[in-house]
This record gives C-alpha cells, structure tokens and sequence, in this order.
C-alpha cells in the first residue's frame, strides 16, 4: 500500500506550554525586539478586551466577542501582513484590526452599535468585521482574484473560526483558491467552540487543515497560542502567495477562555476543568516565561506595561464614549451613490418623526 | 437598414459586454460556463477570445462562491459582471448579495462600495426543466441597497446593462430570457447607457395605463395595439428600473387616464406589482376612475412547461382586465 504524503499535515510549534523551546529559534527572534513588540501588543489587546467586557457589563457596549486567548493570532496578524496586503477578518479580530489602522475607540464603535466603527480610511482596502460566518472567506478569495489578475505583489488573509469551516461558503472559497492558485492564507482560528458545539462534534476529520488538501492547497497546523510559531507559518505563506505561488490553509489551535459573546454563559456546556487546563496554555503567560528566562523582561517593566495599557484602553473609552450621535441622514445616505428620490422622502418622514418625538438628533447633516 | 445592424436582445447583451470590457479594463466577467461555452444562452460569446482568460473566468460550479468572490473583487475596484446560470439557481447566493453586496457601502459608510452586476435568466417560456421559469424580482427589489433592473427590449438591454456597469452599486439584472430573441432592433454600438432611474413609455395613451416588464412587456403592446383597435387607447410604461422605482412616470400617467392595469409574469402576492398599485393608492387615489387591477402569475409553484401558458399572464388576460377597468368607470 502507497502513502501519499500529500495528505501528512505538519503540526508548528517552537514555545510549548510553559514557554520552552522545542526547537531552535528562527532567526528574527534571536533579536527580542519583535518578540517584546508581540508581548506588549498582547498585554494592549487583553487590557482593551477585558474593559469591552466591561463596558456591556455597564451597558455602555453592545454584545461583544472577546478575544481572550486568542491574542497570539491577532498580534501576528497584525504584524506580519504588509500596508498593501489584504485583511479580510471575521468577527473575533478586534486587534489584528486595530494593528492595520482601525482605533481601539473604532472597535468599541461598531460592538457599540455605531457603523462609523468601519469607517476608518487607515485599513485600506481591508474588509470589515464580519459577521455572517464563512460568508468573508469567498470574499477574500475576490479579493486575491482582483490581486491575481492585475498583477500585484500582494497577499490577503482571511481569518475564520472552526465552525466556519464546515460552512459551504469555506469550501468554495478554498476550492476557487486551489484552482486559480489565489495569493490568499486562509487562518482557521481553531478556538475548540463554535458557541456550544465543540470541535469534535464539528468535523469528523482528525484536522481541520487538511480540508485544505481537497482543495489542492498545502495545509498546515500550527499552536495557536505561540507567537513564534505563528510568525514564522503565516510569514511564509503570505510571502509565498506575494509571488502568486498559490494559498495555504493554516488552522491555528487556540482555544477561545471566554464565553463565545458576552450574551452567552459557556458554563452550561463545559466544565471549569477544560477552562483551567486551556488557561495553562494561553499566549501571554507562555511569552513573558519566555523572556523572563532570556533576561528581557522583569518585573517592574511589566508594571510600567500595565500602567500604560491600562491609560491608553482608558483614552479610547474616553475617545469612544464622546462619540457625538450620528445624523439621521447617516442612516439613509449610504444605500446607494446617491440617495434615490424615494428613500429621500422617507428620510423626511424620518425628520418629522423625530421632531415629533422631540427628541432633537444630534450631529452633524450632510449640506 | 439591413438584417446584420439589427440584433436580439441577447446580442444586445452580447454586444454591451464587449463594449463595457473595452472601454474599462476594470470590467471582468465570471461565472459558470460563461469563457470558453460562452454562456449557456450565448450572452457572453467572444468575450473571453478578446479580453483573455484573466478576465473572463469559468467558476467552479458554486453560485454562493460567484457572488461572494464578485463582491471580494468589486471591494477593490474591479467591476465584475457575474451571470448566475437560471434565477432559480441564485438562491445560494443569496446570502451573499443580501448580508454583503447589498450593505457593503452602508457598513463602511461609503469607505468601500461594491460595483457588481449580477446577471441572470429568468421567466418562463423556454421548455426548460424546473427551476429554470420563475420570476422572483422582488425578493431582491426587498433589499435596501440593491438595484433591479429588467431590460425589455434589445436597444434598452443595451443601454440599461451598460448602466448598470457604470452603477457604482450592486445591480441585479435580469434578463428575460422567453423574449432573449423574440425580436431584432437596431442597436447602434455607441456605448449609450440608459438611465437607471427612470421607466420608459413605450406607447402613448389616454383611457388606461399598463405597466409591465419584462417578458410580459411583449402581451402588453400587443393587448394596446388590439385595445387600439378598439378604440381604447392605452398607456403602456415599462417600468425596467424596478428599483429604485420610479412611481413618478407612473403617477404622471395614471393621473392623466385615471385607470391602471398592472402586468407581472411573478406569482401575485407581496410583489413589485403590489407595491406599484400601493404607492397608486396612496398618491393618486382622488385621481383613479376605479380600482387598480393587476394580471400576475398565481400564488402557486411555477409549472412546469407543459401548463406554464395557463400561468404566464395572456393578451386575453390583460384584455378582459382592462375592458372590466373601462366598464367600472
């Protein structure tokens, strides 16, 4: 009997769990610049998601995905896609976004209710959150196909979680990226939950990654929760889809400490047990091991970290909650070009509706 | 003029493709069996030998992933025209135009915007096999943010596909495929478009008003012309731009004939049809003679082609309602 071994998936790591090396370091991280730059980061975007959490808890934001445990993804992300690239995020990226150019203030704008939260012309052509699942993955290979055909030295990244990959649209998307060789990474952000439904009841395959290889496209697993490891697999393919060598399809294990939104209670379906022994292996903890041995951080340096993340998160609350009101005209002006004579009619009963409540809105009106 | 200038209104098609390719090398086409068949009506045949297969793309067979990777592309300046097979095959896509295309420029408040055409068969007519027959306009015509556009004639699928190229939205065009070659115009490959926001009359009168579209345009302009003959003299507007609608046009005109009949090859019920005699309600009541009648499709599963006459509205149908409209008022 042949194998093919086409169909072995490779499993990256380079920190385990209590933040060794298992394998010699790859050469940009001899220096600890780049891997202080990713502690920092980490230690920014869990301070700006547990006030998020804080905030709907006062009911100053809306519902809201945390993205505790997975900051890892979103730092690398954040750092290794060039301006130029493309980031076609889903719903779980609030600091790979914010690295691209959104605001922290922005993010608490859309989870907040307010569109103007995906309005921030510093991201480019980077998509915004999105919340449909899968949907964005096909969107990312439209992107890569626009790339492809006029020629450019650019990548996209697409993010999804687990239970996206069982979605047709993941499939397609992957499948098109396979035969027209689309400079694209797909990064499953394999968190273990997709709300309740754990990874073992989502797919019967023993990974998630090698879905890629029904698509043609090499596949991979990388640990999720280290910075080193996910640097150097998503470089790789980002670098090798800029020079229209095709796409990769990397599933990231994580796994998601929170609950899946703040509306949800993950403790109806599963036990503190599983939640202590996955916080053993979270990102931040495992990184600041990792320095303290190499001497490049201590104890008063993580103070001064605290101390300044927690000032910078308090500013784009402050930033966020001074946010004037949109306009009603916000709400119908951007359905089209140009506003189509009807929606403009219904834009005045809206005005006479809302001078007959006597509620004046405030903000700014386009004329 | 010779039989070579005039065209069908699928060459009408054929013939805008080409143009808007040429003149914006930003204007790509996809979909399935659209390069090297041509389409399986033929709408796109030629496109790929002159424009290359960089920007006329068979998909894999899969209408969400059309849709999806059509609005990924018009996110970053292109401007794909995608041919989703049969309207009766778009409902995977759905998702996508509804959640993304359509909401893409309100989400980012104009900071992306999606320039994408859908095109798509629709209507019945064909002896095609379930599926293949139904006229669902306005589920889309539903969605803010979208724009659905039904040509009629070849001069106006012309101009109207070259408009909806140019749109900076995304455009439902369908196109009814019974009448893709039921008549030959003249249409002069100017790289005219038509506007977008506007019906067109086809035919000037002062006892009735019908308004059609589509396929159903073809039994309106007969039922005139033998309404004509009878002394009646009808109104017939083909609405085309079914959204954004343009009620003007047809209040204009039903407040000068005081009656209307509306026509619509879509099953009855909550459809574009309903919308227009609503809109007549509230805007032209004191001017109307009598009540507005429609001549539809039914509320029941398109047939198939064996029965699918007794379902597609008839010059008979639309007759009988206008002389019930002249003989209430």
């Amino acid at each position: 009997m042949k194998r093919n071994p086409a169909c072995a998936i490779e499993y990256v790591q380079y920190l385990n769990d209590k933040g060794e090396l298992t394998q010699p370091l790859p050469q940009w991280a001899e220096q600890p610049k780049q891997l202080l730059h990713y502690y920092r980061e980490m230690v920014m975007a869990r301070h700006a998601d547990q006030k998020a959490i804080s905030l709907q808890r006062t009911g100053k934001l809306g519902t809201y995905p945390s993205i505790l445990g997975q900051e890892a993804i979103n730092v690398v992300i954040g750092s290794v896609l060039n301006k130029e690239d493309v980031f076609v995020p889903y719903y779980r990226d609030h600091t790979a976004m914010v690295m691209r150019g959104m605001k922290q203030a922005d993010v608490y704008r859309y989870w907040g209710g307010d569109e103007r939260g995906s309005t921030n012309p510093e991201v480019g052509k980077d998509l915004p959150y999105c919340v449909p699942i899968a949907t964005q993955v096909s969107h990312a290979a439209g992107v890569a196909a626009a790339i492809k055909i006029r020629g450019e030295q650019r990548a996209v990244l697409c993010t999804c979680g687990d239970g996206a990959t069982s979605k047709g649209d993941f499939l397609e998307a992957i499948n098109l990226a396979g035969v027209w060789q689309l400079p694209v990474v797909f990064l499953i952000n394999n968190n273990q939950w997709a709300i309740s439904v754990p990874r073992k009841i989502q797919c019967g395959a023993p990974t998630l990654a090698q879905k890629g290889i029904g698509a043609g496209i090499p596949a991979l697993q990388v640990d999720g929760n280290d910075v080193i490891a996910l640097h150097e697999v998503i470089s790789e393919a980002l670098l090798k889809a800029r020079l229209h060598k095709g796409a990769t399809v990397i599933e990231a294990i994580s796994y998601r400490l929170s609950d899946h939104t703040t509306a949800d209670d993950a403790t109806r379906y599963r036990t503190n047990e599983e939640l202590r022994e996955a916080w053993q292996r979270e990102p931040i903890k495992r990184l600041q091991h990792y320095l303290h041995q190499r001497g490049e951080w201590d104890e008063s340096k993580e103070q001064r970290l605290q101390a300044q993340a927690a000032d910078q998160v308090q500013q784009a609350v402050d930033e966020y909650l001074q946010t004037p009101q949109q306009s009603l005209d916000d709400l119908f002006f951007y359905h089209y070009e140009q506003l189509p004579a009807d929606l403009a009619e219904q834009l005045s009963d809206a005005d006479m509706a809302n001078q007959l409540q006597g509620k004046a809105v405030q903000g700014g009106k386009h004329d | 003029m010779t039989e070579q200038n005039r065209i069908t209104l699928v060459e009408a098609v054929n013939q805008a493709l080409h143009f808007a390719m040429s003149k914006d090398e930003d204007v790509v086409v996809l979909g399935e069996d659209v390069a090297v068949n041509g389409g399986v009506f033929r709408a796109t045949v030629g496109l790929r030998e002159r424009f290359g297969i960089k920007r006329v793309m068979d998909t894999p067979l899969a209408e969400a992933l059309i849709a999806g990777v059509s609005i990924g592309m018009a996110t970053q300046g292109l401007k794909p025209v995608a041919e989703i097979q049969f309207l009766g095959f778009i409902y995977a896509a759905m998702e996508q135009l509804v959640s993304h295309a359509a909401r893409m420029r309100n989400r980012t408040r104009g900071r992306l915007t999606c320039p994408l055409v859908v095109r798509v068969p629709f209507g019945g007519g064909i002896h095609a096999p379930e599926h293949h027959s139904e006229s669902t306009e306005a589920l889309f015509a539903h969605i803010p943010g979208l724009r659905v556009v039904i040509p009629s004639s070849p001069r106006r699928a012309y101009g109207l596909l070259l408009a909806a190229i140019e749109n900076p939205d995304p455009v439902i065009f369908m196109e009814p495929k019974r009448i893709y070659r039921a008549t030959k115009q003249v249409v002069p490959d100017d790289g005219q478009s038509l506007p977008l926001d506007t019906c067109f009359t086809l035919r000037q009168g002062t006892d009735i008003t019908l308004v059609s579209w589509g396929a159903s345009i073809l039994e309106t302009m007969q039922a005139a012309k033998q309404l004509a003959e009878r002394d009646i003299s009808a109104e017939v507007i083909d609405v085309a731009c079914i959204k954004p609608l343009d009620i003007e046009t047809i209040l204009y005109s039903v407040k000068k004939t005081g009656r209307c009949v509306v026509i619509h090859e879509a099953a009855r019920s909550f459809g574009v049809g309903a919308e227009i005699v609503s809109q007549l309600h509230e805007q032209a009541f004191f001017d109307l003679l009598g009540p507005v009648k429609r001549v539809t499709g039914y509320d029941i599963t398109m047939p198939y082609y064996q029965m699918e006459k007794h379902y597609i509205p008839t010059t008979e149908r639309i007759i009988s309602a206008v002389e019930q409209s002249m003989e209430q008022a």
